[in-house]
């Protein structure tokens, strides 16, 4: 009888319902592509220092021999004005871009699911009212002029604007959550804890957070290609990561400085952001369709 | 039923005001506390301190938060948003100069949207399933991960430098007079005084940043417009429709269209913030001399009136995008009020 590994580590049942997602996630071949993409990048990330053919790229590093260099076998994506290699910068710019969506996601996840248990646990009290219009003040403005204007009073630094977005994005999981909770607080199986005299904490972290947390994943995996197009935005002005880090959106901000003629500088930090973007976006319809079947 | 209509939009647009507040609220204490002492940002390093204390004095930035937000709350409801510490204008006054120019962009972004967002929505779901749905599919979804300046600087480089069709800098070529400032949009005034030499060079301008800034929207709109006639089309009335012999034209854009507009509307109010935060970043890839440009200086630079001034605006502008855009919902399907009305009594 063979067994794989997976199968020994997990009851029978977990694997089978690991198999039927598995199966409902590969249905759609898109979401396979993202998979695969989000791999790649995050392969190259971690192993960065390895698969890179000129690390010493990233930091303060001068070569004026090789600067300004078109597309080549040696300079795959050309080289930039101090010599450095684009396709290095770029893939070390992944490192940064990932860092950010983790960090913030990190931050802003927990803390807006917690609000929003409390705000609609505590729903029609004066707890859930000033939450809530605290968050629609948040919401009431696109994300990005928000975190414009946060990073403009705090120091220019990629800590500070993974602050200033963790500081907005925490509103959306809170909203989310909010609706959730209101809606499921009202189902039998609730009633029935809170008759057994369950305490208040077991009840929202218990029996109400594990209900949502489904909705919350998927939430999380959509999420990080809009941070990463946020992130990226703001570096693209001058906030975020400061050179000499490769960043994205800087990158992309020097680059169009030497259109049209040092195309390359400004247009594979561009394919690549829209890639990790791409990717991201795929999973995450991937990982929607797991957890909503086939309905659409 | 009209009641209702009325006193729902009354109650939202009291809500509105009490948000706006909150945000004067949010904005003024982020800036606070802010690092740094406001007083010698302003007058920079070389002043005196003595003027500089004057001026601490004079702005009241010596007094707690809430006595400088009473000051400046005061202000505001005179239309006093404070003087531009950079260019040493009024805040107010520098921002009705560089509006018009964003307003152009805004409302050719908003047709860019409508127009072929829906289109590409209508064909999507009446060829649902061929190439031409895939197509269309493809287009909405690369319109959403593509980043506004990413899309702004392939189509510079593309239009502008590689094909040479399109300007890349500004609202209007250098050896072209501005019409009269009538309404301060290049292309109305100029089709106004009949000048259609300039407004087809304004309009050329206008191409590249309106799709950058709409493309993301109209990715949207197109991606609802399609699920919303496609869950339609399959419904018991057009089926009946069908089976009578009316021509499908007529079945689709007389029965379809109207009730699967609803989520399409709902969601252009949230557009119009969408492309107001777009406009951002785009403004500043083609020069473009907007309000969004002047915010954009003014967060550079630190210069804090200026900036309350830019989000307190842009605030204002997307929360009556959003009442705008629920007063038209209600024109087409009423029934959204007492819906509405009924899920705040349930809230």
């Amino acid at each position: 009888m063979k067994k794989t590994i997976f199968s020994q580590i997990l009851t029978s049942e977990k694997w089978e319902n690991v198999q039927r997602n598995w199966y409902k996630f590969s249905q759609n071949r898109l979401s396979i592509i993202g998979l695969i993409t989000i791999f790649i990048i995050l392969f190259l990330a971690i192993f960065a220092p390895f698969v890179t053919v000129h690390p010493e790229s990233v930091g303060r590093y001068v070569n004026f021999e090789e600067a300004k260099k078109p597309p080549s076998l040696s300079y795959p994506f050309g080289t930039d004005i101090y010599g450095r290699d684009i396709l290095t910068r770029i893939i070390y710019a992944f490192r940064v871009s990932l860092l950010m969506a983790f960090v913030v996601l990190l931050i802003a996840a927990p803390t807006g699911v917690i609000i929003g248990l409390i705000a609609g646990y505590f729903h029609g009290t004066w707890i859930d009212i000033l939450i809530m219009r605290i968050t629609d003040i948040f919401l009431s403005l696109p994300i990005l002029i928000m975190a414009l204007a946060i990073c403009a009073i705090l120091p220019h630094n990629l800590l500070t604007t993974m602050i200033a977005i963790s500081l907005l994005w925490w509103t959306w999981y809170c909203r989310m959550v909010y609706g959730l909770v209101i809606s499921i607080r009202g189902e039998f199986f609730i009633q029935a804890v809170e008759l057994i005299g369950a305490g208040k904490l077991h009840i929202l972290f218990k029996e109400i957070l594990p209900n949502c947390l489904s909705v919350i994943i998927t939430k999380m995996t959509l999420d990080v290609g809009g941070i990463v197009l946020v992130g990226s935005s703001l570096s693209f002005i001058g906030f975020g990561a400061q050179p000499p880090t490769a960043d994205l959106g800087s990158m992309i901000a020097i680059g169009v400085k030497y259109l049209p003629d040092m195309w390359w500088m400004a247009v594979f930090p561009s394919i690549a952001l829209v890639i990790v973007v791409l990717g991201f976006n795929l999973l995450g319809d991937g990982i929607y369709d797991i957890f909503t079947g086939w309905e659409t | 039923m009209k009641n209702i209509n009325i006193i729902f939009i009354i109650k939202r647009l009291f809500y509105s005001i009490f948000v706006l507040w909150g945000l004067s609220v949010v904005i003024f204490v982020l800036m606070r506390i802010a690092p740094g002492d406001p007083a010698r940002m302003a007058l920079g390093s070389r002043t005196p301190e003595e003027v500089v204390q004057r001026f601490r004095i004079a702005m009241y930035y010596d007094k707690p938060i809430y006595i400088q937000y009473y000051y400046w709350f005061k202000g505001m409801l005179h239309g006093d948003l404070g003087v531009s510490l950079v260019t040493k204008h009024p805040v107010l006054e520098d921002i009705s100069q560089v509006f018009p120019a964003t307003f152009e962009l805004a409302i050719f972004a908003f047709i860019f949207i409508i127009v072929i967002g829906i289109t590409i929505g209508i064909i999507s779901a009446r060829y649902n399933n061929t190439w031409v749905d895939n197509l269309g599919r493809l287009v909405a979804y690369f319109g959403i991960v593509t980043p506004s300046f990413v899309f702004a600087i392939m189509g510079m480089l593309i239009f502008c430098y590689a094909l040479k069709i399109l300007p890349s800098m500004g609202r209007l070529s250098p050896e072209l007079i501005y019409p009269p400032k009538i309404t301060g949009l290049i292309t109305i005034d100029a089709l106004i005084q009949g000048n259609f030499i300039v407004f087809f060079d304004a309009f050329k301008h206008l191409i590249l940043p309106v799709v950058s800034i709409g493309l993301l929207g109209m990715a949207e709109e197109a991606r609802i417009t399609r699920t919303s006639i496609y869950n339609n089309m399959r419904k018991d009335y057009v089926v009946a429709a069908e089976s009578y012999g009316i021509p499908e034209r007529v079945i689709m854009f007389r029965d379809v269209l109207k009730p699967s507009l609803n989520p399409v509307v709902s969601i252009l109010g949230l557009e119009f913030a969408a492309i107001l935060a777009q406009s951002f970043l785009v403004e500043l890839i083609f020069n473009w001399p907007g309000f969004a440009r002047y915010g954009m200086v003014a967060i550079i630079q630190k210069d804090l009136n200026a900036i309350y001034g830019v989000v307190l605006i842009t605030g204002i502008f997307v929360i009556f995008g959003n009442i705008i855009a629920d007063i038209i919902v209600g024109f087409l399907d009423p029934r959204i009020y007492l819906i509405k009305e009924r899920s705040e009594k349930i809230r």
